[in-house]
């Protein structure tokens, strides 16, 4: 009984090591480029690549607004993904992805490809945030880099002395990096307001590593993927990171056009 | 890792008196840090960049004018005030899960690193875990390392302030074994734990038991 006691208790040990290897593997984040070439050599390389802007954009109804507005020009190639798992997400493998999947992707400019966007259309949790960061911008060579991020957040959220009912629902707010110099494109964040998540991780890296980058915090009332809260980061647009990237200037029947395609595609999944 | 603010030289804390907070209940260490930094008006001197605590940005909290009120902050800073040999750090988000241990240890090296005097922590405790004896009175305690107990256990009797009461490890079972216990205290009961006492680097820790913010006044008087 004492060897039977003791081949059980070693097999409990053994089990408990496989799955705490297996949790902690299951919980890295991957980021697969789709090609490393240097600009000199024009050959493979693990090398770090040149970034002079980065624009990020978090949750569904930014990443409809980047798709819609930025990479509808057709003027990006998909540079990469992010691989991972949690317990609220997997995220696909292919860049085919509907607006309604788990995907994190890259996408470089063909005419400069040191202009990288990024729509991360996926929850990353908290112990993968600071992953996710160090693989991302690890990656990246700064060449005066400036960095700007988009996501939003429930107007629950907003603390305000004023009567809730009165907000301009939805409401774009930013904040910004100590080397951040240029104007921003709509009023700074109050306090005792505080952003959190992974856009609150890539601006306190930018803070602390003294990178130029902003965040435009979209605040509104509809969780789901929604054509008003999509058009409230229009003055954007005229920032400096984005007003070159918007190379065809829509008029009103080709922006509905493109945001009808998107919610189509919604209601057929 | 401590990373200094701007280009500018790391500063020296050698001989400085440490103070940070245990992100604890009621929040009380972090209220009363707040207003230790807010009322010496202590400059901003780095980032505590850590992958242990979760992520927050906001503009300043400290802000008195327009000027003022658009620097960001994160969750972990460092403010320093030379002419009182003061450094302080600020914690301003939970942990995340599983990396509080991984969190003291980096501490601790900073803190040896930097050369620091003394450190003093600023923690809470649940109010109901009390007993008889400790509903009367004040509801502050102390709790000193080794290091400091001699020099600084003469002061405690002016103050009158009382040492923190070892509870029974099994309580109705054996009273004999006593322990540390700090419900509520977040890592303050991890940091005094043997291995780090017998370090030498934590001289201090202030604890008030508590379950609302009003008790933050008490801290600072």
């Amino acid at each position: 009984p004492y060897c039977t006691t003791c081949v059980l208790i070693h097999c409990l040990f053994c089990l408990h090591l496989t799955y705490l290897f297996l949790f902690l593997y299951a919980r890295e984040v991957h980021i697969l480029w789709f090609s490393k070439l240097s600009a000199s050599t024009g050959s493979f390389t693990d090398e770090q690549f040149p970034c002079s802007k980065f624009i990020l954009a978090i949750g569904h109804n930014s990443v409809a607004f980047l798709s819609s507005f930025v990479l509808n020009s057709g003027c990006w190639e998909a540079a990469g993904s992010v691989k991972l798992w949690n317990e609220w997400c997997r995220t696909s493998n292919t860049t085919s992805v509907l607006p309604t999947d788990a995907f994190c992707l890259f996408y470089k400019l063909i005419s400069d490809p040191t202009v990288l966007l990024c729509q991360c259309n996926c929850y990353v949790a908290e112990d993968q945030q600071f992953q996710w960061l160090e693989k991302v911008f690890g990656c990246m060579r700064e060449e005066d880099l400036q960095v700007t991020i988009l996501s939003t957040c429930p107007v629950t959220d907003y603390k305000t002395p004023e009567s809730t009912l009165t907000l301009p629902s939805p409401f774009l707010k930013a904040l910004k990096t100590k080397d951040f110099k240029e104007t921003t494109c709509c009023p700074l964040l109050e306090q005792p307001n505080i952003v959190q998540g992974l856009p609150a991780a890539v601006l306190s890296y930018c803070q602390v590593w003294q990178i130029p980058a902003v965040l435009y915090q979209c605040y509104t009332d509809v969780i789901s993927l929604d054509t008003v809260t999509i058009e409230a980061f229009k003055p954007v647009l005229s920032s400096k990171n984005l007003k070159s990237l918007v190379k065809v200037k829509l008029n009103f029947k080709d922006k509905w056009k493109v945001l009808s395609l998107l919610i189509l595609e919604c209601l057929r999944v | 890792m401590f990373v200094p603010c701007g280009s500018s030289a790391p500063p020296d804390f050698e001989g400085f008196t440490l103070l940070l907070p245990a992100v604890s209940v009621g929040n009380v260490g972090q209220l009363a840090v707040d207003l230790v930094i807010f009322t010496l008006d202590m400059p901003k001197v780095g980032y505590f960049y850590t992958d242990c605590l979760v992520p927050m940005v906001g503009n300043n909290p400290y802000a008195t004018a327009e000027e003022n009120s658009t620097e960001l902050s994160i969750n972990a800073e460092v403010y320093s005030l030379p002419s009182k040999k003061l450094v302080v750090l600020q914690i301003r988000s939970p942990f995340v899960n599983n990396k509080y241990r991984s969190f003291c240890q980096t501490l601790l090296s900073w803190v040896k690193s930097s050369r620091c005097a003394k450190v003093i922590l600023l923690s809470s405790s649940h109010a109901y875990q009390c007993d008889d004896q400790q509903l009367h009175g004040t509801p502050l305690r102390y709790l000193f390392s080794p290091a400091i107990q001699k020099t600084a256990g003469e002061l405690m009797q002016r103050l009158n302030w009382k040492e923190m009461e070892k509870v029974a490890a099994y309580p109705g079972v054996n009273d004999t074994e006593m322990v540390l216990r700090i419900p509520g205290g977040g890592i303050t009961t991890l940091l005094f734990s043997e291995r780090l006492i017998s370090d030498g680097a934590l001289s201090w820790s202030l604890i008030s038991s508590c379950i609302h913010p009003k008790n933050v006044y008490l801290l600072t008087q």
